[in-house]
Parts: C-alpha cells; structure tokens; sequence
C-alpha cells in the first residue's frame, strides 16, 4: 500500500517535471545575458526591454481585441444564454448546436471560411476588426454555455414573474433579476472569453496581417527570426499575461459550477 | 364590487381544459379562498386575474370601473405571493419588500419609510439586513408576503402561500396569516386545497371541481348547505349513505333511518360527527376499528351503509373492535343532495 501510494507520488512529481522543467528552462533563458553560456554569463532584464519594443503593439493589439471580444460575447452571449434558458425545447437545442459549431471546426478552417468570404474587403480585410470577428466566433459558445448553465439552475419563470406583478416591465426585469442571477456564470463566461481571445493561435495566424500581430502570433515570429533569449523573454511576458487570468478562469468556474448545482 | 371577474375560461396549448367559463365578483377588502383537490383549475385562475396567464377569448376582468382585461402584468398593480415565494436571492430582505416601491418611481426616503413601515408590521425586524438564503421557511413566507403588500397593490393573490412549510408550523402561520391580512385590509384572493386554512383565513370560499367553480359562500353556508355532493365530501368530509330512498325513509343494509322529508331520486350525507352510538338506535353496524384521538374516539363501523361509516364519539370510553353496536342519525343532520355523476 504504501509502496502504492510513493509510486503515485513519483508518477505525479515525474509529470509536473515534465511539464514544468521546460517551461522553467524558456523562462530562465529570457533573463540570461547569453543562453548558450547558461547561467554563469549573468542575468539580466535586457532581454525583456528588446521584446516590449519590438512586440509592445502586438500586447496591445491583443489586449484589445481581448476587450472587444469581451464585449462582443456579453452583448450577444448573455441575451442568447437567456433566451435559450427561458425557453428549452427543440429550436434551441438546434440553435444551441450552431452556435457550438466554430467548437468543432479547426480554427483553420473557420479562418479560411472567413477569408474567403470577406478577403475581397480590403479595408476589413486589414483591420483589426477581421480578427475580431474569427475571435468572437471562437469564444461565444462559451460564454453562451457558462451563462446558460447557471440560469438552467435558477426558476428563472418565477423570479421574473414576482419582478412582473411587483411592476418591472421586461427590461427591467432582465437587469435586476436575470443579469444577477447569471453573474458567477458571466464572470467564468467573461475569464474564459478573454483568456481564449489572448491565447488564440490557429484562426488567428490566418487571419493576422504584418502588421497586425496578436500575443501568440508574434511568438511564433520572434521564434522564427529573433535570437533564442528575445523568444524566451517573450514566453515570459506571455506567462505573466496569462497565468493569473488562467487561475482566475479557474476559479470562477469553479464558483459557478458550485452556484448550479 | 371591486373585483369582477365574467366568462374566465382557459384552455392549455395541449387541449387541457383547465378552467370553464366562470364568473366571480368579490368586494372591497374581501378575502376570498379558492379552495378545491389538485388540478381543479386553482392555479390557473389566480395567474388570469394576476395577469401572468391569458384567458380564452370572451374574458372580461375589471377592477372597479377599470376593464384590467388586456393589461399588462407590470400595470395591473396586483400583488402576488407564490408557492414557492419568488424571492430574489441577490437581494436583501429589505431589497425585496423595497423593490415593488422602487419600480413605481417612488424617491428614496419615501420608500425606506414605507419598508420600514411593513418590516414592523409584518414583524421582521430582525431579519432586515440578512440574505434572502440566510432564512427560515415560515421568515421567506412573511418576507415574500411583505413584498407583495408593500407597492399597495389593489389586490393581493396567494398561491398555497403555507403549502411549503411542515405542518406543525402551517398551523401557526395560518393565523398569524388571517390576522394580517385583516389589518392590511386589503381584498385578497387565496388558493389552498386545505380546507382547515380556507376557512380560518377566508370570508368567503369558492369550492372548485373540475374547471369550475361547484359553490361560492362562507364557512358555515358552505358547510350547513353543501349544494352538490363534491361540497359536501371536500368540505367537512361527508359520507355517502348508499341506501335506497322511498319517501321519507332511508333503507340501508344496517337498518331504516327517518328522513325530514320525501327525498325520492336523491342521495344521502351524513358527517362523522352527526352520527351518534344509542343504545336503541335504528342502525346495527360491527365495529371494525376505534382510533383515540384525545377530546375524542374515532370508530369505523362496517355493516350500517355500504361503505365504512365512521362515527366521532366524545365519552369516557369505547366499544372494541368486534362488538355490535348500534346507531342513531337525526334526520335534521342528514344532507339530501342530487346525487353524484359519475366522475364528480
Ligand atoms: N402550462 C400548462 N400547460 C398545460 N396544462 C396545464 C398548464 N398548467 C396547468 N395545466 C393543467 O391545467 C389543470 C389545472 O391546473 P392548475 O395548476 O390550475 O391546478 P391547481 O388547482 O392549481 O392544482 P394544484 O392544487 O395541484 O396546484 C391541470 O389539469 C393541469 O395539468
Ligand atoms: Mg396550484
């Protein structure tokens, strides 16, 4: 048994070491002054200074379409997971699937749909909006599922009823009773949306234009064609972007989850 | 009248008749209970006349002079009190009873003042700051009747407001119930299917079966003179006597009781408690079971009627199961009513 038990242990460490020793590794060479030296040459932030003005833009640009994303899904994302919550039947479990689809395609391929649709439009084929728009296909359905899923736990009828005969017309019901009530479900919904929109990669390596470089794709480029510490102080600007709002997804979910049980 | 309802009928999306056209007028601070068994159509009125359930073509509801008909819920200035209470967990008690006041426009001071003022009436100032989840059963109930009551609605609906609690409790809120509801003054309408709690909080009670309204009157009309045999089985729980009648006499299998008068083609009711042990009586019944009950003994005697007749006895002791004992009934205490349809 408790051979068993150190066995489990070993295997468990054995995996985080895998994961992490490399990760450790990347992060280390973006602060070394010459990696092919190691540690002995000395560390330094220089590294990090090079990428925030080579990539500073691409964190931005990111950053933005992130918020815009985030807005995007809540205006759409939330009066769907309501209309969907308020009334389950055959339609929108048909709806609910289509809105899932960009889930099951390859990002490839929803990029190249959307190239072929909109390629000819130059000046939209150029802005930053064409991404968001890939983005905004990527990351609705789970913003629609997370809210859903809190509201299918609440008897949503009856509380807006009381809302009715105490005197709130729909909309106000829809913000007094239905937003609160959805609100740990938005808020997984919202760190999901925006940890995805940051992350993103396959859609948006095809959608993205020379000068319209998100996070991930300028990794890939500084991967490609900067030295291997630039790449490295890079990776550890990314991490810091998105570990903590990886642990707040987390958490939220875990909230939610607990809220509709 | 305050409250006239004409020709209100409702028939479900499925073809469910849920209610036939019926009408009902009710008075200023009238409290009415619609009382009647599970699936009669309760429900489904109260939510008309709340506006939350549209009636079939043909309906009219005023309230005064007002033609309510085709209002809107949010306008129609009803309250309403669900089973299931309604509250909103994402407010405070105090932002539950004050949200009916915030909705009408109300500025602040003037709606703390009138939350204030149905916290203490209502008794719930110890809770005022707590969570809606941070309650008990019988505290949701009296929060969610203080939200209702609050805006001032013209009229206040409750839907089987005690059904959620356990018993021991339903018992005393059922008065404090009544109680506050007679200080609101307010014209009320009340579904139950219990009928201890229609008649302890209601003026007057409509009895429902089937879809319709079988007899509207208070308490003691509805219990003295039960119109139809469903009355009388639901309120006070009537027992058949199966027997045939000719003239002013009842034959049962047990023995020949006097009626007050000819009552050929009808049928025959008596209640528990009208049925007496005497030692002379015209009825032979065998005593099958005998359940004490404190201020009295509850006898189940085969062989009198064609089913089990029951007798309410109040004496120092009873006859055991097995015994042959024998009955009196007065024929004041019979109900002669037309007998029953088939599924009635
Ligand atoms: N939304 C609906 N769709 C279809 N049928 C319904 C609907 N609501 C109620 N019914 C049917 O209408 C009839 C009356 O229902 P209602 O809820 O008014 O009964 P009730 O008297 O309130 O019963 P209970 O005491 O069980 O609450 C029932 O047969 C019920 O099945
Ligand atoms: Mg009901």
């Amino acid at each position: 048994m408790r051979i068993g038990k150190a066995l489990q242990l070993a295997v468990t460490l054995l995996a985080a070491a895998f994961l992490l020793v490399p990760t450790i590794q990347s992060v280390l060479a973006g602060v070394t002054v010459n990696y092919f030296q190691g540690i002995r040459s000395g560390l330094t932030l220089e590294w990090i200074a090079v990428v925030w003005e080579l990539y500073a833009s691409s964190i931005f640009l990111s950053l933005g379409i992130a918020l815009a994303c985030l807005c995007v899904t809540l205006v759409i994302g939330v009066p769907a997971a309501y209309a969907l919550a308020r009334s389950p039947g055959r339609l929108s479990r048909a709806v609910e699937e289509f809105i899932s689809l960009p889930l099951a395609i390859p990002g490839l391929a929803l990029a190249l749909a959307l190239l072929q649709l909109y390629g000819s439009y130059k000046g939209f084929r150029m802005s930053p909006a064409f991404i968001l728009v890939g983005h905004v296909l990527y990351t609705l359905p789970f913003m629609v599922r997370s809210v859903q899923s809190v509201l299918a736990a609440i008897d949503l009828r009856t509380l807006e009823e009381g809302a009715a005969t105490l005197g709130a017309g729909p909309v106000r019901r829809f913000f007094d009773v239905v937003v609160p009530n959805a609100l740990p479900g938005i808020l997984a919904g919202a760190l999901t949306v925006v940890t995805l929109s940051i992350g993103e990669f396959n859609l948006t390596w095809m959608l993205h234009t020379p000068f319209l470089k998100t996070l991930p794709v300028g990794l890939a480029d500084s991967y490609a064609s900067m030295r291997l510490e630039i790449a490295s102080a890079y990776t550890l600007i990314f991490f810091v972007m998105i570990v903590p709002l990886l642990l707040a997804m987390q958490w939220a979910s875990a909230r939610a989850q607990r809220m509709s049980q | 009248m305050t409250l006239t309802l004409r020709n209100i009928a409702k028939t479900y999306p499925g073809g469910t008749r849920a209610l036939l056209p019926t009408d009902l007028d009710i008075a200023e601070g009238e409290i009415v209970s619609l009382l009647g068994p599970s699936g009669c159509g309760k429900t489904t009125l109260l939510r008309i006349i709340a506006g939350l359930e549209t009636a079939d073509a043909g309906a009219e509801i005023r309230f005064k002079d007002d033609d309510i008909t085709h209002q809107p819920v949010e306008r129609r200035k009803v309250g309403m009190v669900f089973q299931s209470y309604a509250l909103f967990p994402n407010m405070s008690v105090r932002g539950n009873i004050g949200y009916g006041l915030k909705m009408q426009g109300l500025p602040r001071a003037q709606i703390d003042a009138r939350v204030d003022e149905v916290i203490a009436l209502c008794r719930l100032e110890p809770y005022a700051g707590r969570a809606i989840t941070a309650l008990s059963g019988g505290q949701r109930q009296r929060v969610a009747l203080a939200r209702a009551f609050a805006p001032r609605p013209r009229l206040l609906l409750l839907d089987e407001p005690l059904s959620a609690l356990d018993a021991a409790l339903r018992g005393q809120l059922r008065d404090e119930l009544a109680a506050l509801l007679r200080q609101f003054g307010i014209t009320a309408i009340f579904v139950t299917h219990d009928q201890d709690e229609a008649m302890a909080i209601a003026d007057r009670v409509a009895v429902m079966s089937q879809g319709r309204v079988a007899q509207i009157g208070t308490p003691e009309a509805l219990y003295r003179a039960p119109q139809t045999a469903f009355v009388a089985r639901f309120v006070g729980n009537s027992m058949p006597l199966g027997g045939r009648i000719e003239g002013s006499q009842l034959h049962l299998p047990g023995g020949t009781l006097a009626l007050t008068a000819p009552s050929d083609g009808k049928a025959a009711f008596v209640r528990a408690e009208d049925v007496r042990l005497a030692e002379h009586g015209p009825l032979t019944a065998r005593v099958t079971a005998v359940t004490f009950l404190g201020t009295h003994y509850r006898i189940a005697l085969s062989g009198a009627t064609e089913d089990t007749l029951f007798c309410l006895h109040q004496g120092q002791s009873a006859p055991k199961p097995g015994e042959t004992v024998r009955l009196a009934i007065a024929p004041q205490s019979i109900l002669i009513l037309s007998p029953e349809k088939a599924a009635a």
